[in-house]
């Protein structure tokens, strides 16, 4: 909370010109007929997503040339706010000119950035994101069904909001994509746990297989780790002076490791660096709240350890005092 | 046709009348009452006259406090908090509190922090005309453990009207302490504080044609009652702070003018809302929620099919018609409105749903319009919609 959350209400004053355009006059709405649809190497396809009792719903028409799988044009209809209109215009035209690979390939962020008035200025607010992620899921639908495939196939698809039909890849790719870090942000992304929540964490009315806290613990650890892994590797490291190792070492926590424990609270200090024959070991202490946590031994320790390898190489590790 | 203000329940114009006298006690009279010289004695009077017309518009008795404080929020977090406070949590005999499951935010979740701090709050369910009605207070009321029973007059996202005053009579008999937040009755139905032997009840200048930012508490004679806020002697002690005058001043005649005109209320504003609502019928697949006998006469709460509540705004809104919606898309929550999910309302009608509230200042024309460009708007959303 700050001064700009101060005054409440502005939701219409949030959209961007485009948004605004495209709900006032949308250019892609309507059908595709049987009639347009007749012919060789023409094929229609007809993908419905979502369900008016949830509050969305959205019918994606395209008209696909069988010969290179091209979409050839593309329609939408649907019941939703005006944000979904305008994301559900912006995806059919998207869509047209794309073969049916390229238009999986668009994310519920392309449509929302082909909303944008400028590159740096959101076309929606967050909690309007998942009309984006709708569009973005009825492409999906509609390729299965052009591929006859079950949505199933064209990738792994095990539902983790059951209300919303959300997917755990949906999930996984909304926080990657977006950045996400909370779990109020995957819910205005993706509808996953604004209705029952159960899906949300243990103790709901319903029990889960996965839940939204541990989904985006786990991705964001990956991408935490992803992160410190492209980093450049010190080819020289063995060469250096023990000098210079220490400061490369000192340099690979202060980048890498400190802020991730820094989020938690916690923090670690050098206390000694060793080489023994080719090996390499650096000796830790912790601070803060990495000095009570359960998992410092063990998950923190062993993220320290492969910030390590991934930087300098195989023959360093990392040691508690 | 510029522009058509069907939100009324969401706050009203301040009545022209209203307007010129706060400003007299904006630029001229601009005393602090609790004066002892010439600014302060002035305005003294004029407040006193505000009281009268407060009392009378209320049939209050003398004996009993109206309490001016800033806004219907705070006289309702004053009532259930003094409960909290000195009830629940001071003498720990009582621990039950019974609102209706439709109450306005600033009961419900004001309840919902009572409980949070040891209250057992028991949302009361709405029957299928959406309201709460004595058979459900009796069977959910023991006396001897309940602290308070809060029930609205109005509910304001359907108008639908209940039965407060059979609810504060069994509530006296039983003994038990009855509020009302009567936010949504005050200028639109009668409201007699002889007739309904109600504890407490609160209210709001600006939703009658006052201004905003005042609103008062009703407390009847010993009815315990402890200050929310502390601070200087104002208000006989019950409410510190200095008193809002021009507020103050222009919420006793905005009372005034609205007990005078209700008859207008319930004629000439309900046959407008009739009118409306009869048009409205004449859309296919339009659902209008709540019996018309049993709503306030200026509020219509409808679901047209295939068209979603926030975008069906937005397009009335480009033709200059405001209105409001409870649709979930419409809120930073993604919920809906919590009555509709009481009056377990199909989601899918409760996503579609629109509240039009009149005031006695809307007038034919300004109906004729809306009636005209609301069958267009509900047109071209239809046309995009899957379901239509």
């Amino acid at each position: 909370m700050a001064k700009k959350d101060l005054i409440g209400g502005k939701l219409w004053e949030t959209y961007s010109n485009n948004v605004i355009e495209r709900m006032n006059n949308p250019s892609f709405f309507g059908e595709i007929s049987e009639d347009e649809a007749r012919g060789k190497e023409k094929r229609l396809i007809i993908a419905d997503w979502g369900a008016e009792s949830c509050g969305d719903a959205v019918r994606l028409y395209w008209l696909v040339d069988t010969s290179n799988d091209t979409i050839l044009k593309a329609r939408f209809k649907t019941f939703g706010c005006g944000t979904a209109i305008a994301s559900s215009d912006v995806m059919a035209e998207l869509c047209m000119g794309k073969t049916v690979d390229e238009a999986l390939k668009i994310t519920n962020l392309d449509v929302e950035k082909a909303l944008r008035d400028s590159e740096d200025q959101a076309a929606i607010p967050p909690q309007k994101m998942h009309c984006s992620v709708m569009a973005y899921d009825v492409i999906k639908k509609a390729a299965s069904l052009y591929k006859g495939v079950e949505m199933e196939d064209l990738e792994e698809e095990e539902i983790v909001c059951e209300c919303a039909r959300v997917s755990l890849k949906t999930v996984k790719d909304v926080i990657r994509i977006n950045d996400l870090k909370s779990v109020e942000e995957i819910t205005r992304y993706t509808k996953a746990g604004a209705f029952c929540g159960s899906c949300i964490r243990p103790g709901g009315h319903e029990k889960r297989k996965y839940y939204l806290e541990d989904i985006l613990a786990e991705v964001r650890a990956e991408m935490d780790r992803e992160q410190i892994k492209t980093a450049g590797s010190l080819e020289n490291f063995k060469e250096m002076s023990p000098i210079a190792q220490y400061k490369a070492i000192e340099e690979i926590f202060a980048e890498k490791i400190k802020p991730i424990l820094h989020r938690d609270g916690g923090d670690v200090e050098i206390m000694d660096i060793k080489n023994e024959g080719d090996e390499t070991i650096v000796f830790i202490r912790y601070l803060g709240g990495c000095a009570t946590c359960a998992a410092a031994g063990t998950g923190t320790l062993s993220m320290i350890d492969q910030a390590l390898k991934g930087t300098v190489g195989p023959d360093i590790t990392v040691r508690m005092i | 046709m510029d522009r058509v203000y069907l939100d009324n329940n969401a706050t009203t114009m301040v009545d022209p009348q209203v307007s010129a006298v706060m400003t007299e006690f904006e630029t001229k009279k601009y005393g602090n009452p609790n004066s002892l010289h010439s600014f302060g004695m002035e305005v003294r009077k004029p407040m006193e006259k505000a009281l009268d017309q407060l009392y009378k518009g209320l049939n209050a008795s003398d004996e009993d406090n109206i309490i001016i404080n800033g806004c219907a929020t705070e006289g309702n977090n004053t009532v259930l908090k003094d409960v909290l406070f000195d009830r629940i949590l001071g003498e720990g005999k009582k621990k039950k509190v019974l609102i209706s499951s439709v109450e306005h935010p600033s009961v419900f979740n004001t309840a919902a922090y009572m409980g949070k701090m040891g209250a057992e709050v028991i949302a009361l369910p709405v029957n299928e005309d959406g309201i709460v009605t004595l058979d459900i207070l009796k069977e959910y009321l023991v006396p001897q453990e309940t602290a308070l029973v809060s029930v609205m007059w109005a509910n304001n996202e359907t108008g639908l009207i209940f039965p407060v005053k059979e609810m504060a009579e069994y509530c006296r008999a039983s003994g038990v302490p009855f509020h009302t937040d009567a936010v949504q009755a005050i200028g639109k139905i009668p409201v007699d504080l002889q007739d309904v032997p109600a504890d407490y009840l609160t209210f709001s200048a600006h939703k009658f044609h006052g201004p905003k930012g005042v609103g008062g508490l009703f407390v009847r004679k010993g009815a315990p009652v402890s200050p929310l806020l502390h601070g200087g002697e104002q208000m006989g002690n019950l409410r510190a702070g200095t008193v809002n005058v021009p507020g103050f001043i222009g919420m006793g005649l905005a009372m005034e003018l609205a007990v005078s005109q209700l008859d207008r209320e319930l004629t000439q504003v309900r046959s407008l809302r009739d009118r409306l609502e009869d048009a409205m019928a004449q859309i296919p697949d339009v659902t209008i929620l709540g019996k018309r006998e049993l709503r306030t006469p200026n509020t219509i709460l409808a679901s047209f099919k295939g068209v979603e509540g926030e975008a069906l705004a937005w397009e009335l809104n480009k033709f200059g018609v405001a209105v409001s919606t409870g649709s979930a898309c419409a809120s930073e929550s993604l919920e809906t409105d919590h009555t509709l999910v009481a009056m377990k309302i199909d989601p899918s009608l409760s996503h579609t749903a629109l509240r039009f509230s009149l005031s006695r200042f809307t007038t034919d024309g300004e109906i004729s319009y809306v009636i005209d460009v609301l069958g267009k708007a509900v047109e071209r959303l239809r046309k995009i919609s899957i379901d239509y």
